[in-house]
């Protein structure tokens, strides 16, 4: 039995066209899934959607045996407390430090002991690399601290599925590495994610099942030797013929 | 002229007209930082009633918008006199102390709900967007993570503005409010130089301006602390 699964997800913003029309797609627990495609694909859109930001107007998302339904506050609240989303410009809350930044969902939201949270958020922050750098405020830290920051926040939350959207692409060529590390060891410990990235090198590397979109809709699906060695449809044989190149 | 002064100065500065002076200060006091204190608290809420992600009722929306842009755009004496024939044609036993008050009120919501609003969309749509996500409820996005952002963007105009309600209250002297411009004239009637009378309240006037500004200034650097620097990547 998939341990996340999409049926038919079509959503809009606003009215407007499509951004995501009939997505249909299923993981396992532990599968690093690399979500590839053009810009305005639709493969951001699908991680807002999945944590609520964006509300789907048609079709079904299964977290384990739970169906989520968007339209009702309950199930919403239960389906954020199992995924954690990572944002390309980190989103930080500009007016805590680092420490707090990965402290306050937990200890506010999910009413753990403050103590307990501050020490786990201390092990969290050192294990991305930031013990030093626990009371620095979101200006004082570079872009991949920052994303570091932001990951670390996230992992506070214990989701069942993390979402990376874009996590390296607002980063220094030289600041990538830190963070992509960050990730290797994230997927060493096994856990499930959702990585929307333009590093295709990364995503063969740690993806396990990679998604190919475009339009709005999932293109192709695979594991990373299929798609980016032996595409199967004309669209994606486009799109690797072209970042191939570079 | 100096003479006059001079001469006439002991006797302005009698015991009677000290506390008559006194009495009109407290009121233009009273209006000005009273009035303006409710009036930013009803501002606020109207700035909440407008906010996309905090109360997204659209009838609130467009009735709060109406208030802020028509009130934003009458004069001080306008408002003043609707107030007062207001209360009139009600036949509500008000007094002209609470007419003037109500008026600051008015005027104050109206200003303060756009500089609250300015204050609370000066916080990026993806810091909300985070919060959300991490199941923050909107009040508890406002208060720990909005608010604390917003007293950089919205205290200096606040303040500034505050000085400007305590200017506008000599227009209330108009209907005939006891505060210092009232007094000033009154005093003058009653036979000082104007010179004299009015010296005297300009200097009153400076005494709580010059305060107020600076309680701005320093409630800004206790609830600021730190400067949040921009742009950075």
């Amino acid at each position: 039995m998939a341990f996340l699964a999409l049926d038919g997800l079509t959503a809009s913003y606003g009215g407007k066209a499509d951004v995501l029309s009939d997505v249909s797609l299923r993981f396992a627990k532990g599968e690093v899934v690399g979500l590839i495609g053009p810009s305005g694909s639709g493969k951001s859109s699908l991680l807002r959607a999945l944590v609520g930001l964006l509300k789907p107007r048609a079709g079904k998302v299964t977290i384990g045996d739970e169906v989520v339904d968007y339209g009702s506050r309950a199930s919403l609240r239960a389906a954020r407390d199992r995924f954690a989303i990572v944002f390309q410009q980190y989103n930080l809350f500009q007016n805590m430090t680092a420490l707090r930044n990965v402290a306050i969902a937990p200890t506010l939201v999910k009413k753990r002991p403050s103590a307990q949270v501050e020490e786990e958020a201390r092990a969290l922050l050192t294990k991305v690399g930031l013990g030093a750098k626990f009371n620095a405020y979101p200006d004082e830290l570079s872009g991949g601290q920052q994303q570091r920051v932001a990951i670390a926040r996230a992992l506070a939350l214990h989701p069942d599925i993390l979402l990376l959207d874009e996590v390296t692409s607002a980063l220094d060529p030289e600041l990538v590495n830190e963070v992509l590390d960050t990730i290797r060891a994230l997927h060493a410990d096994g856990m499930t994610m959702l990585i929307v990235s333009h590093e295709m090198a990364f995503i063969r590397e740690v993806a396990t099942t990679v998604v190919f979109m475009d339009q709005g809709r999932v293109v192709e699906v695979g594991p990373p030797a299929q798609i980016f060695d032996a595409p199967q449809s004309p669209r994606l044989k486009e799109f690797t013929a072209k970042i191939l190149r570079h | 002229m100096w003479a006059q002064i001079t001469e006439e100065a002991p006797r302005f500065f009698g015991y009677w007209n000290l506390m008559f002076l006194g009495e009109a200060l407290v009121n233009t006091l009273l209006l000005s930082w009273l009035g303006a204190t409710i009036g930013f608290a009803f501002g606020f809420l109207f700035a909440i009633c407008r906010h996309p992600r905090l109360f997204g009722v659209l009838p609130l929306r467009i009735l709060a918008t109406t208030y802020v842009e028509l009130f934003r755009r009458i004069p001080f004496l306008v408002k003043l006199m609707c107030v007062f024939f207001a209360f009139q044609l009600s036949g509500a036993q008000v007094s002209l102390f609470t007419m003037a008050l109500v008026t600051v009120v008015l005027s104050a919501a109206a200003f303060a709900a756009e500089i609250a609003r300015a204050g609370l969309e000066s916080i990026p749509a993806p810091q909300w967007d985070a919060a959300e996500a991490m199941n923050f409820g909107r009040w508890r996005v406002l208060w720990t993570i909005v608010l604390p952002q917003s007293w950089r963007v919205v205290l200096p105009p606040l303040f500034g503005y505050t000085v400007g309600f305590i200017k506008s209250t000599s227009i209330a002297s108009q209907i005939g409010v006891m505060e210092l411009t009232y007094a000033a004239k009154i005093l003058n009637t009653r036979g000082f130089s104007a010179l004299l009378c009015f010296g005297t309240i300009l200097l009153l006037y400076f005494l709580i301006c010059w305060p107020t500004k600076h309680v701005g200034e320093r409630l800004e650097r206790r609830l600021a602390t730190r400067p949040v620097r921009q742009g950075m990547p």
